[in-house]
């Protein structure tokens, strides 16, 4: 009866670990003797979805294999990720490589930031930059046009003489880049009277509505030309030169010429009014990046035959309702959930297993407690961070997303162990031992069946952080509900977000309810009451 | 000359700078029942764990049978001891029928659905309509009715009872003093109490212990303690318990 408790949990990690993972994305499946694809990456807000759709949709359309990684988490997570040979190309802005991976001083020539980045780039980590698209994405520091009108605001320098009226909302990178906020207040002296951080999605909707003055904005937003916004200009040529190019890795440029070949045709196509009138469809119109990149490709009369859209980024049309919105993705929203419930599943397992003998181990040792401060720790590491320090030796895609999920798993069901198995009556305990119980007898009849209460609700909030954290996973390209939520929010579109975070939610639901009656199973019969058990610990 | 069920022999034993038992010797013959009191912290608890080897003694020699506790298989000697804590330690997630059956159960016997059958029966309780509850389904006084049976449903030759009544009102610690009484009448069985309660061991036991900083003041039969208390503080002892001749 109550010694099964630790071989029905194998059973559970076995049969979770022996299921073979639903896909990351539907994607037809490459042909069996095709090379290996090229992997193309992107950041995750709309521009960047937009440029790396225009590359893969080009590269297919001169046959070669292509696989899409989009959104992947931040700049600092893309680069190990290519040096790794994870991703193959990458669209980039020579400012970021500058200030962002080389680290290097602040420069205003565009011609000498693209030499910096081209000679450093090839020499330090064999990557290579093409020829830049054509158009500059910098900052473009912008306010309501009724606040410019009010306090006279015409260049950045008049934005510092006003700080003390301006709320500022900023994504939070430009928080803490050297080119960013801390940058401005050194060169103009801006100094806003309150600092917000806002996802790129939001800032545009908080500035219209007055819930801050001042947003960096960037100079091909599509959202420029919908609200009546005046951007200041750089009057102190602050911002360095932002221009977009292709990134190739050095083995690919060399290997693949055709790849090459094929991005080149982009190199000085793209003017940042196109760029700026495309980020419209896709962030104001709601467009499908795949559409959006056919259309730009055949506007530049690039590129051939339409690939598919992957399945995180297509849209429909934005007016439709979202119940018929989620109803036209069902397949691909359904592919998603079993992907993020495996992506969870696998991971508490692990973290149940690991959690469980390492609680039964710390419970007889004097590192407890230094152990397990150890391991709680862990979870106060935010998640991107966990994921960047992680790459340079697990890489991307769902090795680093369950392994961010088994460490946020840990804490809660060591801990519950330690002390469900430390709590057992000590009365019990003793006699189990004055009649004759071998210690491994005592542990496994005596101490584990009466800590499964206590060691339960340690694994269901264990579960709980899991299936919240698991949408962590879409940032490296594990994919899962967090893909349609990371992109959403790059692209402003609520239906896009609320298709993952709806059945999120649901996942979290049900798998509460699922380990409640798995609990109902393992607790044995006579702790089954609240009532019993607490008649059980006083006797 | 048969062996005592229980001896120990100038054993002292200390936690850290405390003194718990200082040159103890004790004796419990074949089917006598020796009665341990004193106050909390005397080393009464201590000395009981040290003939089922739950407390490791520094100095002496401890022996259950003739055989040394020191070097002896333990869990082995433990199944071949009854154990008796106050609050019955019965195992709370185990049926009462289960628990009868522990310790035959651990030994292999192919009986030991029968031993605990008939072990409930000599407790006072019908296998048949308790085996199957749960112990929060039970009284204080059955709990403690079957943690004996636990303890005597292997055979065991002498029992170790940490005071097994202290926790009972008094009309169900009468019964089961006296359940106690007819049990080892009926299987002479050697017995070692601790209680707290004078009363009671005078009630129970052929001798009594009475220790005080883990050293042992008198060791006599009952009218011999009362009749000639060998110390000043087992002469007070008495008379706080209004046993025996000067009235406090």
């Amino acid at each position: 009866m109550s010694g099964t408790v630790p071989s029905s949990m194998l059973l559970v990690l076995a049969v979770a670990l022996v299921a073979p993972p639903p896909p990351a994305v539907a994607q037809p499946a490459p042909p069996a003797a095709a090379p290996r694809p090229i992997v193309v990456a992107s950041k995750p807000f709309g521009e960047s979805f937009l440029l790396a759709e225009m590359f893969a949709q080009l590269l297919e359309s001169r046959g070669i294999t292509v696989a899409r990684r989009p959104g992947l988490g931040a700049t600092e997570l893309v680069m190990p990720a290519m040096q790794s040979g994870e991703v193959d190309v990458f669209p980039e802005y020579t400012g970021t490589g500058l200030l962002v991976i080389l680290k290097a001083p602040m420069a205003s020539d565009p011609t000498v930031v693209l030499d910096t980045v081209t000679r450093e780039f090839a020499a330090r980590y064999d990557i290579r930059w093409l020829a830049p698209l054509g158009f500059e994405n910098t900052y473009a520091m912008s306010v309501r046009t009724e606040t410019a009108t009010r306090l006279g605001l015409r260049t950045l320098s008049d934005a510092a003489a006003h700080s003390r009226e301006l709320r500022a909302g900023f994504t939070a990178d430009f928080i803490g880049l050297p080119d960013g906020l801390p940058g401005l207040r050194r060169a103009y002296g801006l100094a806003p009277v309150s600092v917000r951080p806002l996802a790129p999605g939001v800032k545009y909707q908080a500035l219209a509505e007055g819930a801050v003055d001042i947003i960096d904005a960037y100079s091909t937003d599509g959202f420029l030309d919908r609200y009546p916004l005046t951007v200041l200009e750089d009057d102190k040529r602050f911002f360095p030169p932002y221009h977009a190019a292709a990134l190739v890795r050095g083995a690919v440029a060399r290997a693949r010429p055709e790849v090459v070949a094929a991005l080149t045709e982009l190199s000085g196509r793209i003017d940042v009014r196109r760029m700026r009138r495309w980020n419209a469809r896709l962030e104001v119109a709601g467009d499908a990046v795949g559409r959006v990149a056919r259309d730009a490709l055949a506007e530049l009369g690039v590129g051939g035959a339409a690939a598919l859209p992957s399945a995180a980024t297509s849209g429909g049309d934005r007016p439709r309702s979202l119940a018929a919105y989620l109803w036209e993705r069902r397949a691909a929203i359904a592919a998603m959930t079993l992907r993020h419930l495996w992506l969870t599943a696998v991971a508490l397992v692990m973290a149940v297993a690991a959690g469980v003998a390492l609680g039964l181990v710390l419970t007889r040792s004097r590192w407890s407690e230094p152990v397990t401060r150890v391991v709680g720790t862990l979870q106060t590491v935010p998640g991107i961070a966990l994921l960047a320090f992680m790459l340079p030796f697990v890489g991307i895609g769902v090795v680093p997303a369950i392994l961010a999920l088994f460490l946020y798993s840990l804490y809660p069901i060591v801990r519950a162990t330690v002390t469900g198995i430390r709590d057992v009556d000590p009365g019990v305990v003793e006699a189990a031992h004055a009649l004759g119980m071998t210690p491994r007898q005592v542990l496994r009849d005596v101490r584990v069946p009466l800590a499964v209460p206590a060691m339960m609700a340690g694994i269901r909030t264990a579960a709980v952080i899991a299936m919240g954290t698991a949408t962590l996973a879409a940032f490296v390209g594990g994919g899962g509900l967090g893909e349609p939520i990371v992109a959403g929010l790059a692209l402003a579109d609520q239906r896009m977000v609320l298709s993952g975070a709806i059945p999120a939610a649901v996942l979290a639901v049900l798998g509460d309810l699922a380990l409640g009656a798995l609990e109902r199973m393992l607790t044995p019969a006579a702790l089954r009451s609240r009532a019993a058990h607490l008649a059980g610990a006083r006797h | 000359m048969t062996a005592p069920a229980l001896a120990a022999s100038r054993v002292a034993k200390r936690f850290g700078a405390v003194v718990a038992l200082d040159d103890v010797s004790l004796e419990v013959a074949p089917g006598e029942c020796v009665a341990l009191v004193g106050e909390s912290g005397s080393g009464k608890s201590t000395l009981l764990r040290a003939f089922n080897g739950l407390t490791a003694v520094d100095e002496g020699t401890v022996a259950v049978a003739g055989v040394p506790v020191a070097g002896a298989d333990l869990v082995a000697l433990r199944r071949s001891l009854g154990f008796v804590p106050q609050d019955g330690g019965l195992l709370p997630h185990w049926t009462v029928a289960r628990n009868a059956g522990l310790v035959p159960v651990l030994t292999g016997r192919a009986d030991a659905g029968a031993a605990a059958a008939e072990a409930l029966r000599q407790v006072g309780l019908d296998a048949g309509e308790f085996g199957r509850r749960w112990p929060h389904q039970l009284s204080g006084g059955q709990r403690q009715r079957v943690a004996f049976a636990r303890a005597i449903a292997a055979g065991a030759r002498a029992l170790l009872l940490d005071e097994p009544f202290g926790a009972l009102d008094a009309i169900t610690r009468n019964d089961l003093q006296t359940m106690f009484v007819g049990l080892r009448a009926a299987r002479g069985l050697a017995a070692l109490l601790v209680t707290h309660d004078l009363h009671e061991a005078f009630l129970l036991a052929d001798r009594v212990a009475v220790m005080r900083a883990g050293r042992i003041e008198q060791l006599d039969a009952p009218g011999r303690l009362m009749a000639e208390p060998a110390t000043p503080y087992v002469a007070t002892l008495l008379a706080r318990a209004r046993i025996g001749g000067s009235q406090a």
